[in-house]
């Protein structure tokens, strides 16, 4: 039985492009051209191989074509199966990770007109991410005003790995823009693979690229806090999504033990990693990085703050069992907070349109 | 202190406490001249180590003080931090009523191997000569040219015989994921000799990123994100079955803090038991060759915003595998007295502060 209360938010799910065959009526002409005699396509991000245990339930893998790409799917596993009253849809393409900036440009603009038409005018309770060209910035800004009248867009979303870590001020275009909208950043696990996953070079095995995004997630957050992010933009909120969530209190320890020792080469990293973390800073349930209850009651303890988790399935991403979305060990007064209450927080837009 | 070589092993440890983490660092570089043929000292003048930053000398992050230093543990004999035996005695040996103290000389990473392979083992050699030899307390590590698996066993194979040195180092930033298979004779060889293999963190590796997402821009981050180096090392260890393929390895590793492994096991544990058929040599789940295989040194201490935390971090990972160490003298020094933001039972404080690495390494 699910412990979710009715009405409960769904911070991360997915639906996948089928191909650019399904993106083409959204680009121009040129594009089209250039797309279809140049037989551009495929561009599935190798962070999520379709065909990955991971990266779809066995009951929730379509009996054709790619996880995700079914609505009638996602209406009866992700919205129906728990009662969901709103889903967020965070799309992940090859979009911003190919190397030319225009043909990310405009990739990123057909998906969210995809997005738009396919899914978001089927079904009142979704939601979306608008997926912007990260290797431009001002692209990205400019992604982020041709979308932001449209109350269905509640969040930008980012690959946690890119060209260069998320703080640098080649960046800030797209906070800039995202601020004025008061649009928070979801920044999912996955990479553009600029570089390597690991520092010490590439793993031999998909088992461990995906066990890797801990690392991309933290290093993306150090660096926004490192440069001065939150400081420049001090409405910013940014979620995690699909971030494992257990790594935080480590994370933490040794991000304020180094600021304590370290600070003086940052001057304006004046707030402790925790205060900074606490208030700007939201992290999706699923997956959840526990082997059991009592773990999960101790970590919730290091954590240490009732607002910060934000309901999510990561739908069609394999991580729990039938109904148990919600981990053992997670208090039942804290559910609805997780459920309902942390999601309106983080989201103006979802409390705009939903009350 | 004594001046003759003691090769016995010390009658078994009941009073003081084990250091696994102390750089003796070159007055200059002429000390290792003794040892060093006369073609790799010419190499060196002309050339450098040329490892994998844009600079000869300085580091691509700026540290936190002079030789990234204690400011206190400039010797009087005009060297740099940790080149003065007296005064370490004094300042660390001494002073924390360490009864024996595991050396780990940080040898950089030539890109020419050969050079490496030359430059390790006159590296060992002054270990014995400058320090071992000069202070019964101490012990050695055998560094070795890691990247050329050939070179390094047969470093290790010179030096399994003497049991002055007590594991073999390697860094935490290596050309490739050490599980990779090109590494394995390394394993084989310190199995073969009973030797524990240590991972010291490093910044400077085999080039790649500090991220997957790129190069931080500061210090604080560089410092901070060094430690994922031990969790892709860990995982991939794991992952590619290097512990069924050595089941008598052991592994330490130096530096790199331990309140992510807990997560990582966890997070390992679960990413198995979806995609096990991708990772045929690893048999059993994550979590438990982390559990029989891998020590951790303590410093640079983690600490909680509730201290009391740390207390779970320790029961998750195992007592018997944390091991104390101060890294004398670099300025993120641990000071056995205050270290631990918490209390430790007195079982508790044998087992970290002298007896797992008593255990671990044959020590009495």
């Amino acid at each position: 039985m699910t412990r979710l209360p009715a009405g409960s938010i769904d911070c991360d799910v997915h639906v996948s492009v089928p191909g650019m065959a399904a993106l083409l009526p959204y680009m121009s002409q040129a594009w089209r051209e250039m797309i279809t005699t140049r037989g551009t396509d495929g561009l599935e991000l190798a962070s999520y191989p379709t065909g990955a245990p991971l990266s779809c339930r066995p009951d929730w893998r379509p009996a054709t074509g790619k996880p995700g790409t079914g609505l009638a799917l996602l209406q009866r596993a992700a919205l129906d199966g728990f009662g969901t009253r709103a889903a967020i849809i965070n799309c992940l393409h090859g979009a911003q990770a190919v190397h030319s900036e225009d043909l990310a440009q405009a990739l990123c603009q057909a998906v969210n007109d995809w997005l738009s038409a396919e899914w978001l005018d089927q079904d009142a309770r979704l939601r979306a991410s608008i997926v912007v060209p990260t290797q431009n910035p001002a692209y990205a800004a400019a992604e982020i005003e041709r979308r932001a009248n449209d109350k269905r867009f509640v969040q930008v979303l980012l690959l946690a790995s890119n060209e260069m870590l998320l703080g640098r001020k080649y960046y800030w275009p797209i906070y800039e823009a995202a601020v004025k909208h008061d649009l928070p950043i979801g920044i999912h696990a996955g990479s553009a693979f600029r570089h390597a996953p690991t520092s010490v070079g590439w793993p031999s095995h998909y088992t461990q690229d995906y066990v890797s995004h801990t690392m991309g997630l933290e290093s993306a957050l150090l660096s926004l806090m490192a440069e001065g992010v939150f400081n420049h933009f001090p409405t910013l909120r940014v979620v995690l999504t699909e971030s494992g969530v257990t790594w935080l209190p480590g994370f933490l320890w040794r991000a304020i033990k180094s600021w304590r020792g370290l600070r003086g080469e940052t001057p304006w990293f004046t707030r402790s990693p925790a205060d900074l973390i606490r208030q700007h800073v939201r992290l999706t349930l699923q997956p959840f990085d526990s082997p059991g209850a009592d773990e999960t009651r101790r970590i919730l303890e290091h954590i240490d703050c009732a607002d910060m988790l934000l309901f999510s399935t990561d739908f069609p991403h394999w991580h729990f069992e039938a109904d148990n979305a919600i981990p053992d060990g997670i208090p039942d007064a804290l559910i609805p907070r997780i459920a309902i209450d942390n999601p309106l927080a983080t989201y103006p837009r979802l409390k705009e349109t939903l009350s | 202190m004594s001046e003759v070589l003691d090769r016995s092993a010390p009658a078994r440890l009941r009073a003081g406490i084990v250091d696994c983490d102390i750089h003796p660092t070159m007055r200059s570089k002429s000390e290792l001249d003794p040892w060093l043929p006369e073609r790799w000292r010419k190499h060196l003048a002309e050339y450098g180590h040329q490892v994998r930053i844009p600079f000869t000398s300085g580091t691509q992050y700026p540290k936190s003080a002079p030789a990234t230093a204690r400011r206190d543990a400039w010797p009087p004999n005009g060297g740099p931090p940790g080149s003065d035996l007296a005064f370490m005695q004094a300042q660390l040996l001494d002073a924390n009523d360490i009864a024996l103290g595991v050396l780990a000389p940080l040898a950089a990473s030539a890109r020419n191997t050969d050079l490496g392979a030359a430059y390790c083992n006159a590296v060992n050699e002054w270990q014995i000569e400058n320090w071992i030899r000069r202070d019964a307390r101490l012990r050695g590590s055998i560094t070795v040219a890691h990247e050329d698996a050939e070179l390094a066993v047969a470093e290790i194979e010179h030096r399994a015989g003497d049991n002055r040195f007590i594991q073999v180092l390697l860094p935490s930033k290596t050309n490739e994921p050490l599980g990779r298979k090109r590494y394995w004779p390394i394993f084989a060889a310190a199995q073969a000799a009973n030797l524990p293999v240590a991972v010291h963190v490093n910044s400077v590796g085999g080039g790649y990123a500090s991220a997957a997402g790129g190069w931080p821009s500061y210090y604080l981050q560089d410092h901070h994100l060094n430690v994922h180096s031990f969790q892709a090392q860990i995982a991939g260890l794991v992952l590619e079955g290097t512990f069924e393929r050595f089941p008598d390895l052991r592994m330490v590793m130096i530096e790199g803090g331990f309140a992510w492994l807990p997560m990582l096991a966890w997070r390992l544990d679960k990413a198995w038991a979806r995609m096990r058929d991708e990772v045929p040599g690893c048999k059993r789940p994550p979590s438990e060759y982390i559990r029989q295989h891998l020590w951790f040194t303590t410093q640079p201490m983690e600490e909680p915003e509730r201290p009391d935390h740390l207390r779970d971090t320790l029961n998750w990972i195992g007592w018997d595998k944390v091991m104390f160490a101060t890294d004398y003298p670099h300025w993120d020094y641990d000071d056995p007295r205050t270290a631990f933001p918490i209390r430790l039972s007195n079982a508790e404080h044998t087992m970290v502060f002298r007896d797992n690495a008593c255990g671990l390494y044959g020590f009495g």
